[in-house]
């Protein structure tokens, strides 16, 4: 038994303490918004944030999140940046078939957070562990700087 | 919006279904047979059916033909035909109704449709089927007659109703308006009494300029949902009692299950079952975690069969040799290329080779199955409904209206969803348990057991008069039949597959001597239509042989092309857009260098110009892409737009680092670190322009990644005075090459130019 902060709640979770966080977000507590798409932190499509940072969930067991707190994509848009960001990938028409997108999203909040006018290269840094198979890098990088700008 | 098809316990799901619009298509399947008549319109037929006899299978309010549900109160539901994968479909066929209709994108709801091929047959593929950008072609009449139908009938209830000419009343956004007394009626208000009006047997449609929506880069429906996490894939489906399986197939290709030890497996918390089929092995459990590290556990003796040695290296042999030793079949003759050659001033040939590429969809491969005594429950995103049901169907051995399918958001497809060999496998392993259970691939399973766009190895060669034009072209392609997965007898002997040459057979230039045939060399691989299908292949080889014939010709390559398109106006104009764009024929620096391909592919005409710089090392850099798509009247341009850049970055990933091999039988691939995606930091700005035209509109989806191989290779080639012939480029060839119009030999003597 471990109990989780997730998305402003506690949540105790029953599974052994080597579980990624993702299968215990997906598989035992129904938020379905984080998705597998590697396993092995490749593709960034798990990514959600622990005390803001981003992180791969596929590959962090859940012992190892102790008494962070756990944001993602269902609750990112509580956050100011957050909601930019989703408000931006919609004026865009960032996504395709969309699979990746929780992960872009939750790469690009916490790089506006740390960094709210991010130049190309800071972009790059921030978002090229994430594989998007449909190719919306460019809106991406387009949405990235409208949400920094509004 | 986008409603995400009933999930849930079976009961809710059943009353949901009864209920809903996604069962009804089912409901008015039975009147509508009864009412086909031979050479109706599809939408027509469809709509006297559902107004027939039947009172619409329970449910309330205006149901005519597939595609629409007024119900009297909530959202009107749009049936989408085919699958959204991405590629914007459900805003796009919606468009097309509504804009008949003359209903808002943000009064309808879409949903998948059901399997049904009398409703929902793909008149092009000529099967319930999404792929090969044939869906906006397809749908292009029957949508718009079925909005049209549909509004009309409702205009005929408040005329009635009013007891005034139809003529007098207008609709818009879902109210009708009789304009003389300005009454309204909303549609839920007269769903009803729509019902009963008689189908139109003819319906006008409107004049393009009258289009308030067609041609608008409006907002698309699924975009919210995809936003936010709550947009559900087949993945997220989760139905009470479910559990989760991942799954193992024998590493090599037609292998069996020897033996298998779970005695660990069955030591890990969580683990519920071992299943067994005969040629994998699934492990059950909570979740897939448990599932995951109980497969790992598992001890499996494989019998690796009959492909326990294939190589990639011999497959490739093989289809060289095809050339010479295999009866070409024919596929394109005009002109007489034999005396055409006999008085070329120079002969050119040369040999291209393509690798096996996977699909690898960002939603890894999965099925939810419920197996019942009575019935079959199926969660899953595919792009072949039917004939999912109709394996289900057959692998149960319940009667096809037993089998339901839930047909969900598809997070990619490429064309790996036009298998169902997963879902096949997943009611195998269903079958033998009591619950529902959610089979997920781990993404090194979807690698290693996808199936793969063959390699292709083609031989192709010109004779050029003295000015340097083609006076004959005469193109080889040598690759499998890709079609006869699809045909259970096999594709026979000595026919042309269509999809081998669908790229080369008509290119875009006038060439007065043509002869383009197949050389067939099937390996024993399963193979599958990958993103740009035929033309993704055949144009590699087109585009890249005419830029050599440019140089051969010492002629710019844009303004070769255009002097072979005199007769093909479209093309050029795609030409002209992306070259002026580009900026084609500005300098560069030393190192750097403009690409250029164009193509006829899926109805439409595809430009594209790549600029890319090439280090000392070799290192490919690319710096602006510019694309300019023809494919007649846009139905959302935005969409088009995107497309086009995706589907080029899908095709750059493949150019520069996709490639399968086998050694000892197995992939040696298995995951994103060793299949490589194109990443941002290596995407370069893409600009991508529709050009205006009011032609009948063409497919989109495959296009962009068709264009990028080749303008690509010409790039390099522009760029280092080297021609790589196969992809994934060889950036090992072009360490210090980049001096400009240095040729440096081609490493391996088959793929030199032979000149004469
Ligand atoms: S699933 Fe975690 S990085 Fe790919
Ligand atoms: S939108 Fe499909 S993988 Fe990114």
């Amino acid at each position: 038994m471990m109990t989780l902060r997730i998305n402003g709640q506690s949540h105790v979770i029953d599974a052994t303490p080597d579980m990624p966080l993702l299968w215990a977000l997906r598989d035992l507590l129904g938020l379905t918004g984080t998705k597998f798409g590697c396993g092995i932190a490749q593709c960034g499509a798990c990514t959600v944030h622990l005390d803001g940072n981003p992180v791969r969930s596929c590959v962090l067991p859940m012992a190892a999140v102790g008494n962070r707190d756990v944001t993602t994509i269902e609750a990112v848009g509580e956050t100011a940046v957050g909601k930019k960001v989703q408000a931006a990938w919609v004026a865009l028409e960032v996504p395709q078939c969309g699979y990746c997108q929780s992960g872009q999203i939750m790469s690009a909040a916490a790089l506006l957070t740390r960094t709210p006018e991010p130049q190309d290269e800071d972009i790059d840094a921030a978002m090229s562990g994430n594989i998007c198979r449909c190719g919306t890098y460019t809106r991406i990088r387009a949405a990235i700087k409208q949400a920094a700008k509004g | 919006m986008v409603d995400n098809p009933a999930y849930g316990v079976p009961e809710l799901a059943r009353r949901r279904f009864l209920g809903g619009g996604l069962l009804l298509a089912f409901a008015v399947v039975g009147a509508s047979r009864k009412a086909h008549a031979a050479g109706e319109e599809p939408s027509l037929r469809a709509i006297q059916g559902a107004t027939g006899a039947s009172p619409h299978g329970g449910f309330d309010g205006f149901a005519p033909g597939g595609f629409i549900r007024i119900p009297p109160e909530g959202p009107i539901t749009i049936i989408a035909p085919n699958v959204e994968m991405g590629q914007g479909i459900y805003t796009g066929e919606a468009m097309l109704i509504c804009e008949e209709l003359e209903a808002g994108l943000d009064q309808i709801h879409v949903v998948a449709a059901p399997p049904d091929e009398a409703l929902y047959k793909q008149p092009i593929l000529k099967s319930q089927a999404t792929g090969g950008s044939t869906s906006i072609r397809g749908a292009w009449t029957p949508l718009r007659q079925a909005g049209a139908a549909a509004r009309t009938m409702l205009i005929g209830a408040a005329a009635q109703q009013w007891k005034v000419p139809a003529r007098e009343c207008t609709a818009k956004r879902a109210v009708v308006t009789h304009r003389p007394s300005g009454r309204t009626l909303t549609y839920s208000a007269l769903a009803l009494a729509a019902s009963h009006q008689p189908v139109p047997k003819d319906v006008q449609l409107k004049d393009p300029k009258d289009f308030t929506m067609i041609g608008k880069p409006l907002p698309r429906v699924d975009t919210p949902g995809k936003v936010d996490g709550s947009a559900i894939f087949g993945i997220d489906i989760r139905v009470p009692g479910m559990k989760v399986a991942t799954v193992a197939a024998c590493p090599t290709f037609g292998g069996k299950v020897a033996h298998v030890d779970d005695r660990a497996t069955r030591r890990v918390p969580g683990v519920r079952d071992v299943v067994r089929l005969p040629n994998a092995v699934a492990v059950v459990g909570d979740h897939f975690w448990a599932a995951k590290q109980g497969l790992a556990a598992l001890d499996i003796t494989w019998d690796h069969g009959p492909n326990a040695m294939l190589d990639s290296a011999e497959i490739i042999r093989n289809l060289r040799d095809a050339h010479g030793t295999v009866q070409p079949v024919m596929a394109r003759q005009t002109g007489d290329v034999d005396t055409a050659l006999g008085k070329a001033a120079k002969k050119i040939g040369a040999d291209y080779e393509l690798p096996f590429l996977a699909h690898a969809t960002m939603e890894p491969i999965n099925t939810t199955v419920h197996v019942r005594a009575d019935a079959c429950e199926i969660w899953v995103g595919t792009q072949v409904p039917t004939m999912a049901q109709k394996l289900a169907a057959d692998g149960t051995g319940l009667p096809l209206d037993k089998v339901v399918i839930h047909n969900q958001l598809l997070g990619g497809g490429f064309g790996r969803r036009l298998s169902a060999d997963s879902i096949a496998q997943a009611v195998a392993i269903a079958k033998q348990v009591s619950y529902p259970v959610k089979i997920i691939w781990t993404r090194e399973e979807d690698i290693q057991h996808d199936q793969y766009r063959p390699a292709y190895y083609d031989r192709i060669s010109a004779g050029l008069d003295a000015n340097g034009m083609p006076t004959a072209w005469v193109d080889h392609v040598g690759g499998a039949s890709v079609l006869a997965t699809y045909v259970p007898t096999g594709w026979p002997e000595g026919k042309l597959d269509p999809d081998a040459v669908e790229g080369a057979a008509k290119p875009p230039y006038d060439f007065a001597n043509i002869h383009v045939d197949w050389v067939r060399a099937d390996p024993p691989v399963p193979v599958l239509w990958w993103r740009g299908v035929g033309p993704t292949h055949n144009v590699f080889v087109v585009e890249s042989f005419i830029d050599e014939l440019a140089h051969a010709a010492a002629k710019d390559p844009v303004a070769y092309r255009l002097d072979l398109l005199r007769n093909n106006p479209r093309a050029a104009g795609a030409l002209k857009m992306a070259a002026e764009k580009s900026g084609w024929g500005g300098a560069l620096p030393a190192g750097s260098g403009r690409g250029v391909s164009l193509h006829d592919s899926f109805g439409s005409h595809v430009a594209m110009v790549i600029e890319i710089a090439v280090t000392e090392t070799g290192e490919i850099k690319m710096k602006r892409i510019v694309a300019a798509i023809d494919c007649g009247l846009a139905i959302n341009p935005d969409s088009v737009r995107a497309q086009l850049e995706g589907g080029i970055v899908f095709g750059l990933t493949a150019a520069l680092y996709g490639e399968i091999t086998f050694q000892n039988g197995r992939v040696m691939q298995s995951n994103f670190n060793n299949y490589r995606m194109l990443r941002m930091n290596e995407t370069p700005p893409i600009e991508a322009y529709v050009v205006p035209s009011s032609e009948s509109p063409g497919g989109v989806g495959e296009t962009g990644t068709v264009s990028a191989a080749p303008a690509l290779g010409n790039a390099i080639f522009a760029a280092t005075g080297q021609r790589l012939r196969r992809y994934p480029f060889d950036r090992t060839q072009l360490h210090g090459a980049h001096a400009e119009g240095v040729v440096v030999s081609s490493r391996d003597a088959a793929q030199k130019t032979r000149v004469d």
